[in-house]
């Protein structure tokens, strides 16, 4: 049956995550068989009682036993249920206290990050394996959703106030968060990632920014940066324009700024472009883009800037 | 008894051409008159809400960009789902077939409030322009349930929209005053409450829902409305307003709006499957008890599309329980029809195809709805494609098909022709193969993680995204050969016989179609689904 | 119209009995039965700006308290009577078109319209003088900062006295139109349905004041 669960579910990768699917199997179980006997039961009738001319039917109004049965049977399972799903949700809804809190925001169409320690980041958060994370979690915009399919958790994140959800974390590597209330234009690229590690490789990034990010080269370093942190979400490489300006061939270019200034691009002007984008706004856009300040590794902004050198 | 009238087929005059030209059309007070113009016009709905569909499935063949941007993905989704709920799905069966039917299974000449019905038709068609009107003047890309602050605050034509919405939850209304009162005062001598059909119970129970939980509706949109042109500060957090105040608004209805959805789709499978089985229906008291019970708690379950809002752990427990008991009810009316069919004498036109298919989809649909009933699952799967899944389970499977499975059967009563059988099995094998294809794909989807209204997806999912989306298309021949042999009916000879299945309700005894003022003089109640005299049918 | 009038053996009343109903008692039944219906759908529809102003309410107590010191309660107490006169007015005129009394039937209807027409006046010097006080609906208010909240109770004052006032506007406008056809000697103690119906949609719309008056002028 493993097959199965691995085709239908995502990977366990939490505590929580199994005492969901073994709820989500009980179901799928209990309904297959109903649905079989109720088809069992259409099928035989259509095949048993075929129309013939001049058959009598007989007249059947009710049958107390029976509907009894058909009543509390299936009562009973959905009281079952009920519970189970309760019980589980509510273990889901209560954080343990030596918790690790994470603040989490929400903002068209990126999330930051902030570990206890003030280290923040962009999309991606990295947690040791089997200790428990919460994340307290607010909007600056709209209604988003922090949904980790490997957790099996959930919440939306609202403006104006906090929700919070927890996990557990069981299972090394990758775990991808998608944002699962719909928020514009791209709400659908709106992903982060889960990154579960062991305890020393944690720490090193915390610290220095991980191993990957220190060893890889820079032009690839910022290709990674523009595709996970939430600038292709706006800036394109192939010249179209959106509701931001395209990088295809700005570098060392001459650009009139809105107000009025003339600036060269050059590493300085990306730079700034990522921690005060609204003093850095180019004629005919709006002021949307969000600060990066604080959010990225000085090796990742170098990197950004070998990128966008590299756009011809 | 209950068994047809031996009525000669006279080509006397009918209510199609008892008075001629548009503008006698136009200002007919007569409820069949009413029901066909509401029949073409949510039948226009939902070819233009399927045509979105069938876009948005054409995208879906590839990971990305296929044929559309994102903001134009975004407003796909939205008009998909406004059109279908607000346009089509919702009058479909109460306004097109019950106003038809109602009245001649009650043996009244009319319904209570001819004019008002006729306004409802005016109301419906004002909504319709004003959703046009947000189409061609910009769009609207929220979602159809216009979560705020999203929807207080982006660009589009969301004011349009929703007075739109608002105009036809007026039309929704007043069809269901009308009925409640037909219902409560037209019935012929003789029949009393337990007499009438289980059709009358089921748009009875619908109609005490549209008229209890549609203002609220309007209320809602007025304040959403209210917020976006003024500020006047409920739902925008900004100015210290509530959003997910908004949603408890919105569902209070919305909920009960699916009820008002799936228990016309019920009505009328309780008198396809007795007619076709030739048999009684089993457990009539039940049957309509559920319907009653299913609207009254169905108001009292909404925050279960709520349930990772942010809401209190104690309202979404709550909200839990009494979700799982409004499942009762409905399990209890599907055992009940396949009681009826046990012991039978079936034969298989496409009324009964379609009633099956019904029996087997809404099983389907209604057994995913525990997934999502149940807390600790629908954390994980809420606001994923097994949630669109499982709506379009029993919106689709359960109401469509069973309005499909009604225009088949009351066909010949409405315009006097008969269908080609033939076709007929072809188009329903068609639906039922394309419809599975293309939804039960997407439970698998959304358990994997795949959220909804994305526009972008990730590689993994390419091969499920289109296999459905080929299910989606064969879903349209079907629907589209349907819409072709029916149409095709129309030409020739009149000649649909008054009572072609052996139905015992007395709609069957007039003529197909039915004279101006339903039947000559008054009918007296008969019995419905009483089959102790075996009736000969041209099977 | 496919409509067919059934004349009775008695006098031109009967014309009014609709082809579908069997006789004039299950018409005004039924009539009345819709209008109780209707009467449903417009408390649900008030409803929700009730429920809308409550949960406003707890979340901002202080501004709500501070806000609601700006009406008139005078004003308010005056129309309150107004209204209230305005149902008296209407049930005697239910009552004289049930006793064929034809000129009291239309005075009172025109008592019942003045009433309206006062109260519309009222709540006309009430807005101009919030308007002159800068208490106005959402974004236009300017009386105080939008930081304490307070424009949140404005906005709901006017939308629901705004809604209700639309109400009255309406059925001033069927009023009026009863009125003619009082003059016109449809209504008898035969068939006076349809000022009974009005009747009841009058009297609605007074209690809907009295839920808002103290609502928004008295509670503390």
């Amino acid at each position: 049956m493993n097959w199965l669960q691995n085709f239908t579910l995502p990977s366990t990768g939490s505590v929580f995550a199994g005492e969901v699917d073994s709820l989500f199997w009980f179901i799928t179980w209990v309904s297959v068989f109903f649905f079989l006997l109720i088809t069992v039961l259409i099928f035989y009738s259509v095949w048993k009682y075929k129309y013939r001319a001049g058959r009598r039917t007989p007249h059947l109004e009710h049958n107390t036993k029976l509907e009894i049965i058909w009543t509390v049977v299936p009562s009973i399972i959905l009281v079952v249920v009920f519970f189970w799903g309760f019980a589980g949700y509510i273990a889901g809804a209560v954080p343990p206290a030596n918790a690790m809190e994470i603040q989490v925001t929400g903002k068209k169409w990126v999330w930051s990050f902030e570990y206890p320690d003030g280290t923040r980041s962009v999309n991606e958060i990295h947690v040791p394996v089997n200790r428990p994370v919460k994340l307290v979690m607010t909007s600056e915009d709209v209604i988003h959703d922090f949904f980790i399919p490997d957790m099996r958790v959930k919440k939306d994140v609202v403006p104006g106030r906090y929700t919070q959800e927890w996990f557990n974390p069981t299972e090394l590597g990758t775990h991808v968060v998608f944002c699962a209330q719909y928020c514009g234009k791209g709400h659908s690229d709106m992903l982060a990632k889960v990154i579960v590690e062991t305890q020393a490789q944690y720490e090193n990034w915390l610290a220095t920014g991980g191993e990957e990010m220190q060893k890889m080269p820079l032009k690839e370093l910022g290709a990674k940066v523009y595709e996970e942190k939430g600038c292709s979400t706006c800036h394109s490489l192939d010249g179209s324009k959106g509701n931001c300006p395209s990088w295809k061939g700005i570098w060392a270019g001459s650009n009139k700024m809105q107000d009025g200034r003339t600036m060269v691009v050059d590493e300085n002007y990306v730079r700034k472009t990522m921690m005060e984008p609204g003093n850095m706004l180019l004629p005919g856009y709006d002021n949307i883009m969000p600060s990066f300040q604080g959010l990225l590794r000085e090796r990742e902004i170098t990197g950004v800037i070998e990128f966008i050198k590299a756009q011809k | 008894m209950a068994n047809a009238v031996a009525y000669e087929q006279k080509h006397s005059p009918n209510y199609l051409n008892a008075t001629r030209g548009i503008w006698s059309w136009m200002t007919t007070v007569d409820h069949k008159r009413i029901g066909v113009m509401y029949l073409v016009s949510v039948l226009t709905a939902f070819l233009a809400g399927g045509i979105f569909a069938l876009l948005i499935r054409i995208e879906h063949l590839t990971p990305k960009r296929t044929i559309m941007g994102a903001e134009t993905y975004n407003q796909m989704f939205t008009l998909h789902g406004a059109i279908m709920v607000f346009l089509f799905i919702i009058p479909s069966v109460p306004a097109a077939l019950g106003n038809f039917v109602m009245p001649l299974m009650l043996g009244a000449k009319d319904v209570a409030f001819p004019r008002l019905n006729l306004m409802s038709y005016y109301l419906w068609v004002c909504g319709a322009c004003l959703a046009l009107g947000a189409i061609v003047t910009g769009g609207v890309d929220t979602g159809w349930t216009f979560y705020t602050p999203y929807s207080t605050t982006t660009t589009g034509s969301v004011t349009w929209m929703t007075m739109g919405a608002f105009v036809l939850g007026f039309s929704s209304i007043f069809t269901g005053l009308n009925f409640i009162a037909t219902v409560h005062k037209l019935r012929a001598p003789g029949m009393g409450w337990f007499q009438m059909p289980l059709f009358v119970w089921g748009i009875y129970a619908t109609a005490i829902i549209q008229v209890l939980a549609t203002p609220v509706l309007g209320i809602t949109l007025l304040l959403l409305v209210m917020e976006r042109a003024f500020k006047i500060g409920i739902f925008d957090p900004a100015i210290g307003g509530d959003p997910v105040l908004f949603q408890h608004f919105f569902w209070f209805y919305s909920h009960p709006a699916v009820y008002i959805m799936i228990l016309p789709g019920m009505a009328i499978i309780s008198e396809v499957i007795p007619t076709f089985s030739r048999k009684t229906i089993f457990g009539y008291r039940m049957i309509a008890f559920s319907s009653i019970a299913i609207a009254l708690i169905g108001f009292l379950v909404w925050g279960h599309h709520m349930f990772v809002s942010g809401q209190s752990e104690l309202a979404t427990t709550i909200f839990s329980a009494l979700t799982f008991l409004v499942a009762i009810p409905s399990a209890i009316k599907v055992f009940n029809w396949v009681a009826t069919m046990y012991k039978g004498n079936i034969s298989l036109e496409a009324p009964m195809l379609y009633a099956i298919s019904f029996l087997l989809l809404f099983a389907i649909g209604g057994l995913t709805g525990i997934y999502l009933g149940a807390l600790s699952t629908d954390v994980h799967l809420h606001d994923t494609y097994f949630v669109v899944a499982h709506f379009h389970y029993v919106m689709m499977g359960g109401t469509v098909i069973a309005f499909i499975a009604g225009l088949h059967y009351w066909w010949p009563k409405i315009t006097g022709h008969m269908y080609s059988e033939t076709w007929a099995r072809w188009g329903c094998a068609l639906v039922f193969i394309g419809f599975n294809m293309t939804f039960f794909t997407q439970f698998i989807l959304g358990s994997r993680g795949m959220p909804r209204r994305y526009y972008n997806y990730l590689d993994q999912f390419q091969p499920l995204h289109a296999f459905s989306s080929y299910g989606s298309f064969i879903l349209g021949g079907g629907l589209f050969l349907t819409a072709i042999y029916l149409l095709a009916s129309l030409r020739g000879p009149m000649n649909a016989p008054v009572n072609p299945w052996g139905g015992t309700t007395l709609e069957w005894q007039t003529q197909s179609p039915p004279i101006e003022h339903n039947f000559e003089g008054q009918p007296h109640a008969t019995t419905p689904y009483d089959y102790r005299e075996v009736v000969e049918t041209h099977v | 119209m496919s409509t067919a009038v059934v004349h009775d053996h008695e006098s031109g009343h009967e014309s009014h009995l609709q082809h579908h109903f069997a006789d004039s008692e299950q018409q005004a039944e039924t009539s009345k039965l819709g209008m109780w219906l209707f009467l449903a759908t417009e408390i649900l529809l008030f409803g929700g700006l009730f429920v809308g102003f409550g949960i406003s309410q707890i979340k901002y107590p202080e501004a709500f308290l501070a806000a609601h010191e700006h009406l008139q309660k005078p004003l308010g107490f005056l129309n309150t009577v107004v209204l209230l006169i305005s149902s008296w007015t209407m049930v005697m005129g239910v009552w004289s078109a049930r006793n064929n009394k034809q000129k009291a039937l239309q005075m009172f209807l025109l008592l019942t319209i003045a009433c309206a027409l006062i109260f519309l006046g009222v709540k006309y010097f009430e807005y101009s003088h919030k308007f002159e006080d800068g208490l106005l609906p959402g974004r236009f208010y300017t009386h105080s900062p939008m930081s304490d909240h307070q424009f949140v109770f404005f906005s709901f004052y006017f939308m629901m006295t705004g809604l209700h006032g639309f109400h009255i506007l309406g059925g001033i406008g069927v009023l009026t139109w009863i009125y003619l056809r009082a003059r016109r000697g449809e209504f008898s103690s035969a068939y006076y349905t349809p000022v009974d119906l009005v009747g009841l949609y009058w009297h609605l719309v007074d209690m809907i004041w009295i839920y808002l008056f103290p609502l928004l002028y008295l509670i503390k």
